[in-house]
């Protein structure tokens, strides 16, 4: 018997009770329905969560300087300057995983425009390929600095949304000069707004100048200065709370005498810079930037085998990953639920091919009588379930789309269509049909016909 | 060589600890073209014997050469094969499918040959063998359409669509009023006459046996040549037709 025929006669055989079919079909179309829908539910949810985590700047790898010790206490990634701008540069040159490099330097202070001031959450003195690296490229307003701006240490910044609401108030601030430490730079851009990080932090509430300008003229500190253990006696100048609890008077930890800095100087270098940003090409290959930039590092800091690194690097993968499978822990766990109606469902058409095989006794013994094998009855019986369920599915997947569509259009949630669900839906309905409707075609075709051609 | 040629042939139903013989040293012969009535009263084992005939059922013992082939050791499919070239079945109860057109119903034994007719040809054979029972404006009809002797005409039409030298009819009038039931005996003769089909009815009914061109008297299991006086009265005196 032919497979054209032989789905022609399932098919019409099951067209022989159309309302029956639909029912026993019900079930898969529901299971079919749920894990397109999940799917695409899913799917969606976990490309908005990447969009998010892109808008931090897509595969962003942070290079924090060392630690600092002295006696013993460390004081912590950043209180020892190790990383310079040669540093970021050669970065970019000889790692072939890494996109881009903006080196960081930052500064905490006031900021003036006519009668009104405000202290910027994060200023950062960089590159213009820091734009790059965050995926800022973007002005609202303006053009962003150049590499002739860094080389000259012009006095040129941008400005993040939040600043320029509570500098200007509505005025636009293009080419305004404004002070910070008294040093005045001219407004030449604005930042498009990008809201709030995932720790709730304002990112719009920035202010970008040439690393070297900031370096320059507006911190010039040098190592003492940043150098935790030092700024923690020199702190009292702006904190009210050190007159009240004075602590020039005790110090903490022991300092180091004069022969000691003399034994192991601590080189200053004044292009320090504060971080490294750096973007690798692709997510995938972030733990391959990450050995390179190390190798890298340890080799243009003379670090021998066997001595801890003297910079950290950090990566946003972390988080990436955890929000990732949370979304995809969620998205199993419905697509167990709804392989589990799957599964409910196959035990319907079970239920009803047995159904159909006692009702249809005759018919089985006269086509045995008229020459059917038991192979042939038993082919029939089982494309009847597989078509059932492949029907089954069809009308699943159109609901499932339709259903999440309705998610989409009612809540507005994130869905995208996701092939793979659609392949995974055929596969299982067809599989669910013939592992349900093996047992009822089995059981057909071991009739004798003389028994079922006198069945009543 | 005869179409059909039963060698003592014995067969034997088990029940529970007995076993109950059906048919005893049967021995039969039917030429190429005959018209062949198997008579007997119910429980003579006219049944087991056209079940047999048919390739139904296996004798337990004996041979069973069928068109030149001994069908009685065959397995299961082979016996289906056989079933789908060479015999045509008529039933008492049509067996038609339902909700089927007759021209699908007559199609059907076709989608089981080997080697088989595209789609098209299938049905154009089918269109062909119902015109020849006299149906050819009903081909589209279900069975619930026609009328009793027409759905046994469809019937007909369906065990001769795959040109069988052997149509095996199983009490064709059982189930029909007395006129189609002289309609579709009349069908049965012409066919033999005309077109060479070996027909065997089985019956229990005389009068359907006297279409018959030789009857075989089947009682109690074994072929006798004259009926019994005692059964021939007795379904004379229940006034022929039961």
């Amino acid at each position: 018997m032919t497979w054209y025929r032989t789905v022609r006669t399932a098919l019409h055989s099951l067209a022989r009770n159309p309302m029956r079919a639909l029912l026993t079909t019900l079930g898969i179309v529901i299971g079919v329905g749920a894990v397109i829908a999940m799917m695409e539910i899913g799917v969606g949810s976990s490309s908005a969560i990447r969009k998010t985590i892109a808008s931090m700047g897509a595969n962003v790898l942070l290079v924090l300087p060392g630690t600092a010790s002295s006696g013993g206490v460390s004081f912590g990634s950043g209180s020892v300057m190790t990383l310079t701008a040669e540093d970021a540069e050669a970065l970019l040159k000889e790692c072939p995983s890494v996109r881009n490099v903006a080196p960081v330097v930052r500064a905490r202070t006031q900021v003036v425009y006519g009668n009104r001031n405000w202290v910027p959450a994060v200023m950062y003195g960089t590159t213009p390929a820091f734009l790059d690296v965050r995926d800022w490229t973007e002005l609202a307003e303006g053009e962003g600095f150049t590499e002739r701006d860094v080389l000259n240490a012009n006095k040129v910044c941008l400005l993040g949304q939040t600043l320029v609401r509570e500098l200007f108030a509505g005025e636009s601030p293009l080419g305004k000069e404004i002070r910070v430490k008294n040093v005045s730079f001219r407004v030449i851009g604005v930042l498009s707004p990008k809201g709030a990080n995932m720790m709730g932090m304002d990112q719009d509430d920035i202010l970008l100048a040439p690393w070297t300008t900031i370096k320059y003229r507006v911190t010039g500190s040098s190592l003492q200065s940043l150098n935790q253990s030092s700024s923690s006696s020199s702190a009292s100048s702006g904190n009210t709370l050190s007159r009240l609890y004075p602590s020039s008077g005790v110090q903490l930890y022991p300092q180091r005498s004069e022969t000691q800095a003399g034994d192991q100087p601590m080189p200053v270098r004044f292009a320090n810079i504060d971080q490294i940003l750096l973007a690798a090409n692709s997510a995938e290959e972030i733990p391959s930037a990450i050995e390179q930039v190390t190798n890298l590092l340890r080799e243009r800091h003379r670090i021998r085998p066997g001595d801890p690194d003297d910079f950290n690097i950090r990566d946003m993968t972390e988080m990436t990953r955890t929000l990732a499978s949370t979304t995809s822990l969620m998205t199993n766990l419905l697509l167990w639920v709804a392989m589990i109606s799957l599964v409910v469902g196959g035990v319907g058409i079970m239920n009803i091919m047995l159904v159909s095989v006692t009702e249809r006794t005759r018919e089985i013994g006269l086509r045995m009588a008229v020459g059917a094998r038991a192979k042939d009855v038993l082919q029939q019986f089982l494309v009847e379930a597989v078509v059932l369920c492949l029907v089954g599915g069809a009308l699943g997947i159109l609901a499932g789309h339709g259903g999440s569509y309705l998610v989409w259009l009612t809540l507005r949630w994130p869905v995208e269509s996701s092939p793979e669900a659609v392949a995974a839906a055929v596969g299982v309905s067809a599989s669910v049909g013939m592992v349900f409707g093996f047992y009822p075609a089995w059981k057909a075709s071991r009739l004798d016909p003389i028994e079922a051609l006198r069945y009543e | 060589m005869p179409l059909i040629q039963l060698r003592r042939v014995f067969k034997n139903y088990r029940m529970g600890e007995l076993e109950v013989p059906v048919l005893v040293d049967v021995s039969l012969e039917i030429q190429k073209g005959e018209l062949v009535a198997i008579m007997g009263a119910s429980g003579s084992g006219k049944t087991t014997l056209m079940n047999i005939l048919g390739c139904l059922d296996r004798p337990s013992s004996g041979e069973y050469w069928l068109d030149g082939e001994e069908v009685s050791k065959m397995g299961a499919d082979q016996r289906a094969m056989v079933r789908n070239r060479k015999i045509g079945f008529v039933f008492q109860n049509f067996n038609l499918l339902p909700r089927t057109t007759a021209l699908d119903n007559v199609a059907m034994p076709l989608s089981y040959t080997a080697g088989s007719l595209s789609q098209r040809e299938a049905r154009k054979r089918a269109r062909e063998v119902l015109a020849r029972v006299g149906l050819a404006e009903r081909l589209h009809h279900e069975p619930s359409q026609l009328s009793g002797g027409q759905q046994q005409r469809v019937a007909i039409a369906r065990a001769l669509v795959n040109r069988p030298p052997l149509v095996l009819a199983d009490e064709p009038t059982g189930n029909l009023d007395s006129r189609t039931s002289e309609e579709v005996l009349a069908l049965f003769e012409e066919l033999n006459r005309e077109e060479g089909v070996t027909v065997v009815l089985v019956t229990h009914d005389p009068h359907v046996a006297g279409h018959a061109r030789r009857t075989i008297h089947i009682h109690d299991g074994r072929i006798v040549g004259e009926p019994p006086e005692a059964h021939r009265e007795g379904i004379l005196r229940k006034g022929g037709v039961p």
